[in-house]
């Protein structure tokens, strides 16, 4: 099992999300952050006060998924994510050692989908 | 509850207060008001309507004007409106974290100072003059303040109708201090120094500059006009007044604990900055205090002045940020507002415009260089935009007025002596203001102790000063 992590562009999260429902990956957790890879913040102005802008709304995604998806699930959100643009974002895959149902109890890959 | 010493100390001085007040009211009676209204202007339809006769009995109720007392008690139900404007203008500028203890500071300053105005403070504000420094208490506990006018003040309106009109501006303006001190103060010291402050700071001014007899008023005891500090509706009594004392405030007080946070919610402050604007209207139009023309010119040069002052702003944003701010088109705004208060009833509505491009100007200056010149932290420049704002309105009314309007010239208009007398009211008020404060200031902290501690700031005085959260984060 995996568990990926995607920070991509706030813009382009429904694009993703109608590719991952289209390769039936369902199952995700989405909250608004805020990140800085290399792409440079937008100035803001408060009175007298500026501020170079370093820190940028980003959108992460956070999926469950049985290995014989991941490689579905990350063309997905690369496709719908991906603008050309520094910002894009990225993509994180890590070990997934466990994961429960709440609701049943069931343990493992059949708790994932 | 531990009993502190502000505890036992306020006690007594209220139980004091009633116990002087029942005394007065059993030896002396207080005036039974017996003035009948004028001509309503809406009659009650019976079967056969007729006009109902103007008043009667008591000779002096006579003089009362029914516009003038609607336009009056208008204006001060708009002036109270203000003071909620500013909670939300100052609200929507601090941290998330901060935004009750703004809120609270202002609603705590309307009950507050209502009821030290009813009580004591109109008196000393407004009552019969001592040397021309203070009033006397004769008018404590509002004797001889009902339905009778006051000719010495307006023959027109109600005495307490007046009354009640000034009082909104003795609650809006220690409600001004707080943008200085914004996020740092105690909320006991809070309380205890704008009581202190609203006595022996505004009351002393407003009768400098508005009571008869007061040593800077166009009025003298008698209630001849005289030549004084021309300020129509309190450029020098309620905004150089606050704005240096807020000043002092941040001096004193010092800087607020790790860097400076943008607004959490300017759309808070937009729409302070709206309701501002509208209750103005009452600030500056109500003080000509009746329903004339000359209470017309002050609404088109307060409006006027302040759209000027909006646009001015946001030019200067635009070409130093490259970008038009909506807190630039809302501080240019309000310090238009500021300084066309003194000027309104004096000046023309062409005029105001210059007044308020001027103020855009120079209090853009103030808020953008000079905080960070001198390093001050007036946390939402309650110095920058009333102190500056006042001293210019206040020196461009010295510039500007012209006699056709209201029977004082500035020295575009020939009087010298008319700008120097400004010029003198500012700097009295302004030294008066900014030396008490600090001594006030220093007296509460000694006290009860001025500033919250360093892990309460961190933590936000919603939390730690009123056990409350503005926004709830989980449900």
């Amino acid at each position: 099992m995996k568990y990926i992590i995607a920070v991509i562009q706030p813009d382009r999260l429904d694009p993703v999300l109608d590719l991952l429902e289209k390769k039936e990956i369902h199952l995700v957790t989405v909250s608004t952050v805020m990140g800085r890879g290399r792409q440079k913040g937008i100035a803001t102005v408060y009175r007298s006060h500026r501020e170079a802008g370093s820190l940028l709304r980003k959108v992460k995604l956070e999926i469950a998924v049985n290995d014989a998806f991941v490689d579905a699930t990350v063309n997905a959100i690369l496709e719908g994510a991906r603008t050309g643009q520094i910002g894009d974002g990225k993509i994180f895959i890590l070990d997934l050692p466990q994961c429960i149902r709440v609701r049943t109890g069931e343990k493992g890959g059949t708790a994932i989908g | 509850m531990k009993v502190r010493l502000v505890h036992l100390v306020s006690m007594i001085a209220l139980t004091a207060f009633f116990a002087l007040h029942t005394a007065q009211a059993q030896s002396s009676p207080s005036s039974a008001p017996a003035a009948s209204p004028a001509t309503p202007s809406v009659a009650v339809q019976t079967a056969a309507p007729t006009p109902i006769p103007p008043a009667a009995p008591a000779p002096a109720s006579s003089t009362i004007s029914a516009g003038d007392t609607a336009w009056v008690l208008t204006a001060s139900a708009l002036v109270l409106l203000m003071t909620p404007g500013l909670a939300f203008f100052y609200g929507g500028l601090v941290r998330k974290k901060n935004v009750l203890s703004i809120l609270m500071q202002c609603f705590i300053v309307i009950c507050i100072i209502t009821l030290q105005w009813a009580i004591f403070g109109y008196s000393l504000a407004f009552g019969p003059d001592v040397k021309g420094i203070i009033g006397n208490l004769d008018w404590a506990f509002l004797r001889h303040v009902g339905a009778d006018p006051f000719p010495g003040y307006s023959g027109t309106i109600p005495h307490s109708v007046f009354m009640i009109f000034q009082a909104m501006f003795a609650v809006i303006t220690p409600a001004l201090i707080l943008g200085a001190f914004a996020e740092r103060m105690r909320f006991g010291a809070f309380c205890l120094f704008v009581i202190l402050w609203a006595t022996l700071v505004y009351d002393p001014v407003a009768h400098w500059v508005w009571g008869l007899g007061g040593f800077l008023s166009r009025a003298d005891a008698a209630g001849n006009t005289v030549r004084g500090a021309a300020d129509f509706a309190g450029g020098t009594v309620v905004h150089i007044n606050a704005g240096v004392a807020a000043l002092a405030t941040a001096l004193v007080l010092g800087k607020r604990v790790g860097a400076v946070s943008p607004p959490h919610n300017l759309p808070f402050a937009v729409l302070g900055a709206g309701l501002l604007w509208f209750g103005w209207f009452g600030f500056n139009a109500g003080s000509a205090l009746g329903a004339n023309g000359l209470a017309g010119n002050a609404f088109v040069t307060t409006h006027i002045a302040t759209a000027a002052a909006g646009f001015g702003w946001v030019l200067c944003d635009w070409m130093y940020h490259r970008r038009a701010t909506t807190l630039g088109v809302i501080s240019g705004a309000v310090a238009g507002l500021v300084a066309i208060t003194p000027a309104c009833g004096f000046v023309s509505p062409m005029n105001a415009i210059w007044i308020g491009l001027g103020a855009a100007l120079f209090c853009w200056i103030a808020v953008t260089f000079v905080k960070a010149r001198f390093g001050y932290d007036d946390s939402l420049d309650a110095f920058g935009v009333h102190g500056i704002g006042g001293i210019w309105g206040a020196l461009a009314t010295g510039l500007f007025a012209e006699k056709a309007i209201n029977g004082v010239n500035g020295l575009f208009y020939g009087d010298a002596g008319q700008f120097g007398l400004q010029v003198k009211a500012v700097l009295v008020t302004a030294v008066y203001s900014f030396v008490v404060s600090i001594v006030l200031l220093k007296v509460v902290d000694k006290v009860i102790g001025l500033r919250v501690s360093e892990h309460e700031e961190r933590v936000g005085l919603d939390l730690t000063q009123h056990k409350e959260a503005g926004y709830t984060v989980l449900e």
